[in-house]
């Protein structure tokens, strides 16, 4: 049985139009954000519930057909990209905010849920969910929690992962299982920590329960000007060694600032060969003291113009030209490549210049838009794909630049994801054995290997022995039990 | 396949050495164990892999040892071949302070870790200074009151290399903050209490060292009480680093918030706080002296951990005192009351060690954790009380625990019968 087999079984299971075989319709979920790799699912299904996507995953078990989680589609790295003959389990319509206990300072969630609604709705009571990626007027909380997506104020309060204390999972063999829950060190191996992060490939996230963090009592930003992004890089690591811990400092070099100046208009200081925006959030008193603090270090870094949020319209003004720094590239350049890669924060100077040096053999530019204070790099590499060879090269780049991330000390990706894109590339940051051992975790929740293959591992493990039992719970499988298993 | 009797050859080969025949001063819950390995030296990861490749082809159980200060938590091994110790595995390899990032050996002290790094003005945040190893630590998974403001040990853990059963060395994560490329074997690792694998190395993430802190001290009248000051802290702006409880059975129980900071914040943070906490706070820049301090395990014999919904710190307490007067004990309670960790000690003056006893608190506490929301478990115990009670309680996802266990460790080889569900 195919996936395509599948679909009338599924479709009188799903509610009405919740499974799609349309072609022009498939067509329309070939990519998530890394649009230059498509591939049309052979089914898509747009469960409701937690018990509709248990019944869509345990008939593919079943059949041995692959699925693949969508929330939004947002995702940099193809982690969302179909399989060809596999169901696409999208997620969309699961967006009830399942509850709000301020009391424990939880919420508890669909995985559709998009990840700024869950901050709106919160904000009243005085919360907010701290993972704030760039994307997050659009990206769902399920994609967040299988991406562990960072944000700009991640250097703070840390990831995703961090803010996840339950889950409930569909196993990539059809259970519905809950891991983790509103209290903290619930006996037993942190399979929390091992989902999260886990690119859809250990199951589908169907409820998620998150921390809601307190919204600060005072927040100050400021926008400073350097002329090069080394007087910029001395003024971070002026900050960071001084203990301040800031929510955020964001770099920008010229060519980013050029291309948010041409998008968005946000009026960066002119001239600039970098900017550093700073925010420092958390009691008044200290953000008082420390802001001082960190505008001083700026100053004695080199900044020439220093400008200070007076409100929370300002701010978002000064946050505006960061947060569309990607797409505003393109006003400046036909053709980009989003790359992600991580270096340790005071390699940075050298990074940036050699970063440089290698495009600039390449005959390729490259705008930098990053989270300097976790040495996040986001170097986006312009070319004209209507030049012939140019998007060849400025692929070569890209890669290169990887190479430098682990040449340095860092990751392929700090937050991104591995996905399609960068399975290539794990071989050179883990060896053999490694990339084993974590494919002995997938066996064990995916022996079948089922769950959207072909991302994060370049060659999967066979499993071996399928420990797999029917427990008695599950009874028949539902196949046979609605007399259909004949049909096939 | 070797028997035990004739491993040790072996295990000296495989060691470089550094192997012996075991003794009454090794035993893990009373079972004295045949061999001992201490793997020092450079090479001492390989030596680990050898030990470990060795115990897989000869079917031998193997506990790791590090300080040995918590090699009593969980339930008894089932068999017991080789005891493997990490404090050879000491090297601090690198102290990255302008990345705040520490790559150390898994044996390394903690209190030689924290000397290591205060140096540079830097910490790892699970105060106070430990006798623990840094693999002691993230197998247990336990950390102190800074747990409120810095997250738990999972979070501090940034990179790891692991020696599986067979031997094989993996690494996973790397020596930046931010990184997710692959699968986070370091969170899978920490509370893994040595049943997955033998950390050998680890990469964690560093904090500055406060410029100042105060604590504020509140006297606590009731369970009620304790759960509205705690709900106070937590909602406040004040952004408290700890907030511990300290609730003696017999005695006033007391709240104690720590700020930490720099010096003119703290002080004002402090006096919000005293507002905050009501009557009887008071502001001190010295802890009081049951701060950070485990429950002495051989003043009290029995202790429990029991997590909670940090909103249901009542319901938890009326549970103890519930549990107290029906088996006639005092119960000591103290932690980390806003984070939703507590420890419950039996019996302060060294009574609470009868079996029957400890099982009628811990089926008393059990029947309300699902109005806490949380689990209990027997953390110190003798043997022949860990014999008799059932250790880990109930645990959800056991199916998915058990076939990541018989994945990394097909044989069981490492601390079988110590963890969840006999795994
Ligand atoms: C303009 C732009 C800016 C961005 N900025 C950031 C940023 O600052 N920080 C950052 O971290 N990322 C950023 N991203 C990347 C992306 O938005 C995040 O990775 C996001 O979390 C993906 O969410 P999604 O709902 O779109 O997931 P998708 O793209 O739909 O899926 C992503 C992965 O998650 C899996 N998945 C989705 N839902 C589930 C589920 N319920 N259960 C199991 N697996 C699931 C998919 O299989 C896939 O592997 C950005 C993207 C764009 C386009
Ligand atoms: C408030 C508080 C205060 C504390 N104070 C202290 C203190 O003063 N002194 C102190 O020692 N501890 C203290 N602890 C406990 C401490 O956090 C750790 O539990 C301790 O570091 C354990 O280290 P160890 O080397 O003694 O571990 P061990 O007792 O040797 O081992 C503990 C467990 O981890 C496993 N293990 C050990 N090393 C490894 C490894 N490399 N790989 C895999 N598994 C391994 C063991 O098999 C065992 O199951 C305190 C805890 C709290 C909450």
């Amino acid at each position: 049985m195919d996936a395509r087999g599948l679909a009338p079984w599924l479709a009188d299971r799903l509610p009405a139009g919740a499974v799609i075989i349309d072609p022009v319709q498939l067509a329309t979920y070939a990519c998530d954000g890394l649009a230059h790799y498509k591939v049309v699912p052979a089914v898509v299904v747009l469960p409701e519930t937690a018990e509709q996507v248990a019944t869509v995953v345990r008939a593919c078990a079943e059949h041995g057909v692959p699925f693949v989680a969508r929330g939004a589609g947002t995702g940099l790295s193809g982690g969302a990209l179909p399989h060809a003959d596999g169901v696409l389990v999208v997620l969309s319509r699961m967006r009830d905010v399942v509850e709000v206990d301020r009391a424990n300072q939880r919420a508890v969630v669909q995985p559709g849920v998009v990840n700024l609604q869950l901050s709106a709705l919160t904000r009243p009571d005085g919360y907010y969910f701290a993972p704030d990626p760039s994307s997050q007027q659009v990206c769902s909380v399920g994609g967040n929690v299988a991406e562990n997506s960072g944000g700009a104020h991640c250097l703070k309060y840390g990831f995703t992962t961090g803010h996840v204390t339950g889950l409930q999972l569909v196993t990539p063999a059809g259970e519905l299982v809950e891991l983790g829950g509103k209290a903290p060190d619930l006996p037993g191996y942190d399979l929390l920590g091992a989902v999260v992060g886990s690119e859809g490939t250990l199951g589908v996230a169907t409820r998620v329960t998150v921390r809601l963090t307190r919204t600060p009592e005072a927040v100050e930003t400021l926008l400073a000007g350097f002329p090069d992004t080394d007087s910029a890089g001395r003024a971070v690591s002026a900050v960071i060694s001084a203990g301040v811990v800031p929510a955020a400092i964001e770099m920008m070099d010229a060519l980013a600032i050029e291309a948010a100046e041409a998008a968005v208009h946000c009026g960066y200081p002119a001239g600039a060969g970098a900017v550093l925006i700073v925010e420092l959030d958390g009691p008044r008193p200290e953000v008082a003291h420390q802001f001082e603090q960190v505008k001083g270090m700026c100053e004695d870094a080199g900044a020439f113009e220093i400008r200070v949020a007076a409100d929370d319209t300002e701010r978002a003004l000064i946050w505006k030209g960061r947060k569309s720094a990607f797409a505003a590239v393109g006003r400046i350049s036909p053709d980009y490549i989003v790359q992600d890669g991580v270096i340790p924060r005071t390699r940075l100077a050298e990074a940036l210049t050699r970063i440089e040096a290698l495009a600039g053999e390449r005959g390729v530019r490259v705008a930098n838009v990053f989270h300097a204070g976790d040495g996040n790099l986001h170097p986006l590499v312009l070319f004209d794909d209507a030049v012939p060879g140019e998007a060849e090269r400025a692929e070569e780049a890209s890669g290169a630049i990887i190479d430098l991330c682990i040449e340095l000390g860092g990751s392929i990706t700090g937050e991104h994801g591995v996905g399609s894109d960068k399975a290539k590339y794990m071989p050179r940051m883990f060896g053999e054995d490694d990339l084993d051992t974590m494919q002995l975790v997938r066996c064990a929740f995916d022996p079948a290997g089922i769950a959207n293959p072909g991302k994060i591992f370049p060659t999967p493990r066979l499993c071996g022995e399928v420990p797999r039992r029917r427990t008695a719970s599950e009874g028949a499988h539902p196949l046979v039990e609605a007399g259909l298993a004949d049909q096939f | 396949m070797t028997t035990v009797t004739d491993a040790l050859p072996r295990l000296l080969e495989a060691s470089g050495g550094h192997a012996r025949e075991g003794g009454v001063a090794d035993a893990v819950d009373g079972l004295v164990p045949p061999y001992v390995v201490a793997p020092t030296g450079p090479r001492a990861t390989e030596a680990v892999a050898a030990v470990l490749r060795t115990a897989h082809a000869d079917g031998l159980a193997v506990v790791v040892r590090g300080a040995g200060t918590k090699l009593g938590w969980g339930a008894p091994p089932r068999r017991l071949d080789v005891v493997l110790e990490t404090g050879g595995l000491d090297e601090l390899v690198e102290h990255a302070a302008g990345d705040l990032v520490v790559v150390t050996g898994a044996g390394r002290r903690l209190e030689d870790l924290q000397r290591d790094l205060a140096g540079a003005g830097q910490c790892l945040a699970v105060d106070p200074a430990r006798q623990g190893t840094v693999g002691g630590l993230v197998a247990s998974a336990d950390a102190g009151p800074a747990r409120l403001g810095r997250g738990p040990v999972r979070d501090l853990v940034i990179g790891a290399t692991v020696v599986r059963a067979d031997g094989v060395v993996a690494r996973s994560g790397g020596k930046v903050v931010k990184n997710v490329a692959g699968y986070d074997l370091g969170k899978l690792l920490t509370g893994s209490f040595g049943t997955l694998g033998v950390l050998t190395r680890v990469a964690l993430r560093l904090h500055p060292v406060a410029e100042a802190g105060a604590w504020v001290t509140v006297p606590v009248a009731s369970a009620r009480h304790a759960s509205a000051l705690v709900q106070g802290v937590l909602h406040a702006q004040v952004v408290a680093d700890a907030a511990e409880l300290d609730r003696p059975g017999e005695g006033r129980a007391q709240l104690a918030v720590r700020l930490d900071g720099i010096a003119p914040g703290v002080a004002a943070r402090a006096e919000q706080t005293a507002a905050l906490l009501g009557t009887g706070a008071q502001v001190s820049d010295t802890a009081p002296a049951w701060w950070g301090r485990d429950l002495d395990a051989a003043a009290h014999g029995v202790t429990l951990k029991a997590s909670y919904e940090p909103a249901s710190l009542a319901v938890l307490l009326e549970a103890v005192d519930d549990a107290s007067a029906a088996v006639g004990l005092p119960l000591d309670v103290r932690g980390s009351a806003a984070v939703g960790t507590l420890t419950v000690g039996l019996g302060g003056s060294g009574h609470g060690s009868d079996p029957a006893q400890v099982a009628a608190v811990l089926a008393a506490l059990r029947g309300a954790a699902d109005r806490f929301g949380g689990a209990v478990v027997v953390r110190d115990a003798p043997a022949a009380v860990r014999a008799a009670v059932d250790v880990w309680g109930p645990v959800r996802g056991l199916d998915l625990m058990r076939r990541v266990k018989e994945r990394l460790d097909p044989t069981g080889v490492l601390a079988p019968g110590r963890f969840v569900g006999g795994i």
